[in-house]
């Protein structure tokens, strides 16, 4: 029974039916400012009635809601760990930054919640520099993350261990699941980022051993011309990717960034999709996740939009395709 | 071993019980499992799901009624059991498969349909009468092979 999911999926059928579509997201984006769309958005029934109303508190509540639907009908959520190993690493390289400059910073405006460990134990391992206590991908990229901030002072090489650490461990979570869904997103995420870092080592000159270093193995693409192709600027990643199941990302990117992640999500919202005919399997669970994030993104799209007055054509663009 | 033929006559009923009511038990577990769901998120949708969940039931009451029949037949209900051959048993054996054969099967199918249909309500709760057609079209198939069970035993 652990691995029957016929009554969660019948549930994820029912809430599916909230999540918010194309015509919802053109309402949202007629509302003329943000406190307008927070009050929209607080009569689709978003956000948590006890918090004050704004843009943070209603994103964090509906991430938050959401991970509690899940795991009220899921009692083994590592299935899902795919979706949150990114949030444990975003909190080690937040941990490991605080200790190493000793900040007494606010924690709640630094670490995530929705990964597997809880931000103070990630916090305490840090400070007490034994790692023993995270998981074993975790574990050994820590430390060597935590050396080197602490024989460098370079956060950024912090940062490439750590992220290059994330996008391995989301690689094979994914593929030692059984699920195709949850495969394809772990490699379309490892994919995308290693296209995005390309990029962006590319614009600021990075060196190619720096590259090398931060780029992550991925199926489908060759990743030493793309540390190569980096070194030409976006031009060059864009023609690296000619010819591989990712041609369509290089078009996407030699129009501009906003286009190249706006092409990223579209894209795991389209393999996602046939999720909705599917009555069995974690596969619906896994779809749902994602619908959420994509819809809470494209909402912090619109709210971030409305505070920053930009004009509707310059949101509308960048507002992803929507799973319902 | 005098009463081979009442051994076999007997296994004919037996299966046709067992085979299409596990089938059944499974069909509607799973139907029951989707149809929990689908009312956690709209109680409203109970009736309809219910009638959804029943459909995979009915192959458990067909290979009962086929179980009853080859029972009387044979004379078991009655107390006093017939003098039935190993060719006559054989027969009567071979006449309950198709129920609980096909019983057994299209009971997991209609489940698994049921649970689709279950799925297209939750959505769509005014699409029911279409919804419903999908698993009772399973239903055909065990309709036909208790048809064939009961015209078997009844002829020998």
């Amino acid at each position: 029974m652990g691995k029957d999911y016929t009554y969660a999926v019948a549930r994820i059928r029912g809430r599916e039916l909230s999540l918010f579509g194309g015509p919802v997201m053109e309402q949202l984006l007629a509302c003329k400012t943000c406190e307008e769309a927070l009050r929209f958005l607080a009569d689709k029934g978003w956000g948590d009635p006890d918090k004050a109303l704004t843009a943070e508190n209603i994103l964090d509540a509906e991430t938050e809601k959401t991970w509690n639907l899940i795991g009220e009908m899921v009692k083994d959520m590592s299935v899902f760990d795919v979706f949150r190993i990114a949030d444990d690493y975003h909190n080690l390289k937040a941990a490991l930054k605080l200790v190493y400059v000793r900040s007494e910073i606010d924690r709640n405006r630094v670490f995530v919640t929705g990964g597997r460990i809880p931000p103070e134990i990630i916090e305490k391992a840090a400070r007490e520099r034994d790692f023993s206590s995270l998981p074993e991908d975790m574990e050994k990229a820590a430390q060597e993350a935590q050396d080197t901030l602490l024989h460098t002072g370079d956060g950024q090489l912090c940062d490439i261990i750590l992220d290059r650490a994330s996008l391995e461990a989301v690689y094979r979570a994914g593929m030692d699941s059984s699920e195709e869904v949850l495969k394809r997103y772990a490699q379309l995420t490892v994919a995308a980022a290693d296209i995005r870092i390309a990029v962006r080592c590319g614009k600021v000159g990075k060196s190619l051993d720096f590259i090398e270093r931060a780029l992550a193995p991925c199926p489908g693409i060759d990743m030493e011309a793309l540390a190569h192709g980096a070194l030409g600027g976006t031009e060059s990643v864009a023609a690296c990717l000619e010819g591989t199941e990712y041609a369509q990302a290089a078009e996407a990117l030699r129009k501009s960034p906003a286009a190249f992640e706006k092409w990223c999500d579209d894209l795991i919202i389209e393999e996602i999709r046939p999720q909705k005919y599917n009555p069995f399997t974690l596969g619906p669970l896994a779809a749902y996740i994602l619908a959420r994030r994509n819809e809470i993104k494209c909402v912090r799209m619109i709210l971030t939009g409305r505070q920053n007055e930009l004009p509707d054509n310059v949101i509308r663009e960048r507002l992803r395709e929507m799973y319902v | 071993m005098d009463n081979v033929g009442l051994i076999l006559a007997l296994a004919g009923a037996v299966s046709a019980a067992l085979f299409a009511g596990i089938g059944s038990a499974y069909g509607v577990g799973l139907a029951g499992r989707a149809g929990a769901g689908a009312i956690t998120e709209n109680p409203d949708l109970f009736s309809k799901v219910l009638i959804l969940q029943l459909l995979p039931g009915t192959q458990g009451i067909y290979g009962l009624l086929v179980a009853f029949v080859t029972l009387s037949q044979i004379g078991l209900l009655g107390g006093g059991a017939s003098e039935i051959t190993p060719g006559q048993g054989l027969m009567y054996l071979l006449a309950c498969l198709p129920i609980a054969v096909v019983g057994l099967i299209s009971a997991i199918y209609q489940g698994q349909t049921s649970v689709a249909a279950i799925g297209v309500v939750t959505k769509k709760p005014d699409q029911f009468g279409k919804a419903m057609l999908f698993p009772a079209m399973v239903e055909t198939y065990a309709i036909l092979a208790l048809l064939i069970s009961i015209l078997a035993v009844f002829s020998l």
